[in-house]
């Protein structure tokens, strides 16, 4: 008989904790820092801080055109880590993978140029209530533009896309079907096959903000059948500064350039001037180089471990999680169930407002996010001004909830 | 902590003095703190020459924002409204009686930014007002 469960991939915590040098950091005097903002920003393992050490220290020189050896060597680990991310997410080629500073700034890249070339007054872009305001807010300032039309998928009170909503909607023949693969306040992860095809079939281009995704999930874009996929380094283990935008070749070829400047030409006279080749055609000016070393080594890092590991890992994380939040009293965790979330606890309590939860928590040395995550429409749905966030990575610890469950009890004494 | 939340902070916060809306009013302004959410009203009567008689806060956020405006609120009457224009983060502070990092301060300072926004009468509340 096949075995009805898939094998059990094991993750080392210890091992991996053992690598991030922040976690052996006390927050205050005796207090060991407890680190649950990862969906905000992730920690960084020795291997992506040497990495990005040794960039400045041996090799240091400006990337493309230089002869030296710096030069060379400069440009060889800048390409690599293109090529590392690419096969990371399962891209056809390394030119379609662009580095931009964050999934912001590819989102704006793909507004500013796709978007001002193939849509016209009246077009339709659907996108979902649950974005973070990087992929909601460039959308308003072209429809503002270009006089577009925004829709959007509802989310259902249990907090899931309302997936028949949605299929009405592309009755109205969308341009672009823009959303997040997974929400960065209820965790929600989105069928984004399920969306992207049924997108496809009605002609649209699809873009996929994959900044909560691609660090905790795996995830191919052939897989997937993305047009675009957006995601920031710093969320996955790399450093600030540097993210990426994923196309699909033909697109980004037909797209007009986003920013002018040094790289992106091929021939430069007076006047004008002729587009050069992906990927650098969208990469004007000095790009974060050392920053982009630092990505690959952490794409080289979650290789390792493997993202099917990682995201069964944060899986058993959120339902530990959800286990021992749903038994205080008064909590109430924003988001579905476990097996449609990521590890991502947004949650409130009746006697304290989500500032004053994560202050009495710093006192225990456990960071967590408190405000409305860059999502007001989100929580404005949910009639909450903000909720308190407790997200996990894989250096995070089932002993870390407990101590997370002891503080929110602290709070409810204080405030009870 | 035990600092933070003294409580005089938490006492004002379960237990509001000057909750409410007072309509008619003579001044009353309303703005948000962008990075929490938090939303402040204050709602100012005053007598014929210009001395706050009533006063009122509503809204929602943290401990640190609603008993600050509580206490803020209470402090006022009786003041005259060149008097509540020269308020400063200083006399907040004094009334809470607790150090604040920079962005607690936000928390805590959000009432005085509205009060004194509606007694300069101005079109916006500005981190200047409370500088």
């Amino acid at each position: 008989m096949k075995p009805t469960h898939p094998p059990k991939i094991v993750l080392d915590v210890q091992k991996i904790r053992a690598d991030f040098p922040v976690l052996e950091r006390e927050v205050r005097p005796g207090v060991p820092l407890i680190y649950l903002d990862s969906t905000a920003t992730s920690q960084k393992p020795r291997q992506v801080l040497e990495a990005m050490d040794r960039f400045y220290r041996r090799t240091n020189a400006n990337i493309h055109r230089g002869i030296h050896t710096l030069a060379e060597e400069a440009t060889a680990g800048y390409e690599a880590a293109r090529e590392r991310i690419a096969r990371f997410i399962g891209a056809a080629a390394a030119h379609e993978v662009i580095f931009v500073r964050n999934t912001t700034e590819a989102i704006n890249l793909v507004a500013y140029s796709w978007g001002r070339a193939n849509l016209n007054a009246g077009d339709v872009i659907v996108l979902t209530e649950m974005e973070h305001h990087s992929n909601l807010v460039p959308w308003q300032m072209l429809a503002a533009e270009l006089d577009l039309r925004l829709e959007f998928i509802p989310v259902t009170p249990e907090g899931l896309l309302d997936l028949d909503a949605y299929h009405r909607l592309l009755d109205l023949h969308p341009k672009l079907v823009t959303f997040t693969h997974m929400s960065n306040v209820l965790g929600t992860i989105n069928p984004a096959q399920e969306i992207i095809a049924a997108a496809h079939a009605v002609g649209a281009v699809t873009l996929v903000d994959g900044a909560q995704s691609v660090p905790h999930l795996p995830v191919d874009v052939q897989t997937l059948g993305a047009d675009f996929l957006a995601f920031s380094g710093h969320k996955m283990l790399g450093p600030s500064g540097i993210g990426v935008l994923y196309g699909r070749g033909e697109l980004l070829e037909a797209m007009p350039p986003f920013l002018g400047g040094g790289d992106m030409i091929k021939r430069v006279e007076l006047r004008s001037f002729s587009v050069n080749a992906l990927p650098y055609k969208f990469e004007a000016g000095t790009p974060a180089i050392a920053e982009a070393v630092g990505l690959g080594a952490a794409v080289e890092y979650l290789a390792a471990i493997g993202m099917e590991a990682v995201e069964q890992y944060e899986h058993e994380m959120i339902a530990y999680v959800l286990e021992r939040l749903e038994e205080i009293p008064g909590v109430r965790v924003f988001g579905p169930e476990a097996q449609h979330k990521g590890a991502v606890a947004a949650f409130t309590l009746p006697e304290a407002h989500a500032h004053d939860i994560s202050q009495v928590l710093d006192d225990f040395g456990i960071a967590v996010r408190a405000g409305h995550h860059c999502a007001m429409p989100l929580h404005t749905k949910f009639g909450i001004p903000a909720t308190a966030r407790a997200s996990f990575y894989i250096y995070n610890t089932r002993q870390e909830v407990d101590r997370l469950v002891e503080g929110i009890y602290k709070v409810k004494e204080i405030f009870g | 902590m035990d600092d933070l939340y003294r409580e005089l902070i938490i006492d004002r916060y379960k237990n509001p003095q000057f909750r409410g809306e007072l309509n008619p009013n003579d001044i009353t302004f309303e703005d948000d703190n962008p990075y929490c959410g938090d939303h402040i009203r204050v709602d100012v009567r005053l007598d014929e020459n210009g001395v706050v008689t009533e006063a009122a806060y509503s809204g929602e956020g943290c401990s640190i924002s609603q008993a600050a405006a509580d206490l803020l609120i209470e402090y006022i009457h009786g003041k005259t409204l060149d008097e509540v224009k020269a308020l400063t983060k200083e006399d907040v502070l004094d009334l809470l009686g607790i150090e604040l990092g920079p962005v607690r301060l936000k928390c805590a300072l959000l009432s005085l930014k509205v009060l004194k926004a509606g007694a300069y009468g101005l079109g916006e509340a500005t981190d200047d007002l409370v500088a």
